[in-house]
């Protein structure tokens, strides 16, 4: 019997502006809804792994989370890497059982930041991952940082703004086919290239959705396999890279981490890139999946966005890749946005991704990228 | 309303003390010669803590640059639309600056500018970049 730890349950919440609703609300229905999926009580959870919230930030975020779900698990902890939590916190659950600490990990996490603080609060909050002494000052965000890498990448590899764009197209395209997806109106690149500047050359349709919205998974032993009673999803290799925080210290702005968290993950898989049937990759902003899959090497560089235009991103193109819509259509709602990849990694691999199943989808490639492409953690699930 | 002051620290103190009387610094080490910014109190290069103050040409030129249109806070809307660069100073270093220009549309990859400081509050002058001649 393989003794990679699996997955064994999966779960989301509605997706978008859910008014009244509350952080650790979602958190809970994500949870109850993982737990459901895998066929296991909230009692057999022994570890819990949560993130963070911008709606409603504690410095124990998972003491908090198991007060409110009334569990009083061995082990919790809580993780902060921005987009790159969701597979740091697989990849650790994936540690904790191998070492024998757990056997059952609830990954859950969930913000209101749409419907629970401003759109401006939700945009000022984020953009306090600048240096506070040597970026702040001259206002900087979020967009505005992954704009200075969109520049400087357009300028050595020929990426032009249409190019961006069939990346946010695509991205509608595969929402549409997903029945929760914050946004399923479908656009084209002239409705991108229209939309309105935020920092050049980037528009309102290159960036992700602002959510509310919940995620969880479970993460459980091989030993486990008996307990659930799902098809288990294999966690066949994990890596991690992490080369800055600010982009002012990035080491380059055309070449990032996530080339050696990839090839780690798919070097303890014992796979390679050709190998992989259905990508979930992060995609805060159309360059950032750009960067990530000429920097990985799924494309060589400058050649993702006309291979994009071509469909290659497309359910049966040479890629499937972000198939329930990604952060970009189907919604983003903090670490959740990076564990709605993971959900739909899992839903692939089983088979029950519906009318935007990747037929015979085995071996699926999941990342995130955490700050301005600062933290990377890669994830190779397989089917069991 | 202004733009947020840094807050400054230990070890930042004396790059922004030169740089409210007009002076750019940037560290370097007296072990194995790294150029360095932010400043820090070690080397990110060799791990020492023979790091030294050294006085830059205020010179460089643009890695990137962005426009921003959407402010990310009150501080900075009745700016847009600003530009933002990474600059390569000539000594080897990288800061991010706001370019001043009339005309955004000069802006760059490459094209050498020059820091001046811009004060913005008392005793705090933050440096940016104009675009050279
Ligand atoms: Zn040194």
């Amino acid at each position: 019997m393989s003794r990679s730890p699996i997955i064994s349950g999966v779960g989301h919440t509605a997706v978008g502006k859910l008014e009244g609703s509350t952080a650790m609300g979602l958190h809970a229905e994500a949870a109850r809804a993982a737990l459901g999926d895998a066929g296991i009580e909230p009692k057999d959870v022994d570890a819990v792994l949560c993130a963070y919230s911008l709606a409603a930030p504690h410095l124990m975020l998972s003491s908090v989370f198991c007060e409110y779900f009334g569990i009083r698990p061995a082990y919790s902890a809580a993780i902060q890497a921005g987009g790159a939590s969701a597979c740091i916190m697989v990849m650790q659950a994936a540690a904790l059982v191998k070492a024998g600490y757990a056997r059952h990990v609830l990954v859950v996490c969930g913000d209101n930041r749409l419907s629970g603080m401003s759109r401006d609060g939700a945009v000022a909050a984020l953009a306090e991952v600048g240096h506070p002494q040597f970026e702040r000052p001259y206002g900087i965000s979020v967009p505005a940082a992954y704009a200075l890498v969109a520049q400087r990448y357009m300028h050595e590899f020929g990426v032009t703004p249409e190019q961006l764009a069939e990346v946010a197209v695509v991205h509608r395209r595969h929402a549409q086919r997903h029945p929760d997806a914050q946004m399923r109106k479908p656009i084209t690149v002239a409705d991108v290239m229209a939309s309105k500047p935020i920092a050049t050359p980037l528009r309102l349709l290159d960036c992700c959705l602002i959510s509310d919205g919940g995620a969880a998974v479970i993460v459980s032993a091989p030993e486990a396999r008996s307990d659930v009673r799902k098809r288990p999803i294999e966690i066949l290799g994990a890596g991690q890279k992490n080369t800055h925080e600010h982009i002012l210290a990035a080491p380059s702005l055309v070449d990032f981490g996530c080339r050696d968290a990839a090839s780690q993950a798919l070097g303890r898989a014992g796979v390679s890139l050709g190998d992989i049937d259905v990508a979930e990759i992060y995609d805060s902003f159309t360059i950032t999946l750009v960067v990530e899959l000429e920097s990985i090497g799924f494309f060589g560089k400058g050649e993702a966005g006309p291979a994009i235009a071509a469909g290659a991103l497309d359910l049966d193109g040479r890629l499937p890749c972000n198939t329930h819509g990604g952060l970009l259509s189907f919604g983003h709602s903090g670490a959740a946005g990076g564990l709605f990849h993971v959900v739909e990694a899992v839903r692939q691999l089983r088979g029950e991704a519906e009318a935007r199943q990747v037929s015979g989808a085995e071996l699926a490639f999941v990342h995130g990228d955490g700050g301005i492409l600062s933290a990377h953690c890669s994830l190779v699930l397989g089917r069991a | 309303m202004s733009r947020p002051l840094p807050p400054i620290d230990a070890d930042t103190r004396p790059f922004w003390t030169a740089a409210a009387a007009g002076e750019l610094l940037h560290q370097q080490c007296r072990s194995c010669g790294h150029t360095q910014f932010p400043p820090r109190r070690i080397c990110v290069a060799c791990g020492g803590d023979d790091v030294e103050w050294r006085r830059a040409s205020g010179e460089g030129r643009i890695h990137s640059f962005t426009v921003v249109h959407r402010a990310p806070t009150d501080a900075f809307r009745s700016k847009v639309p600003y530009a933002i660069a990474l600059v390569d100073m000539a000594e080897g270093f990288r800061m991010m600056m706001n370019v001043e220009t009339d005309d955004l549309s000069a802006l760059a990859i490459g094209a050498p500018i020059k820091v001046v400081f811009e004060p913005i509050g008392e005793g705090v002058a933050l440096p940016q970049a104009r675009l050279a001649r």
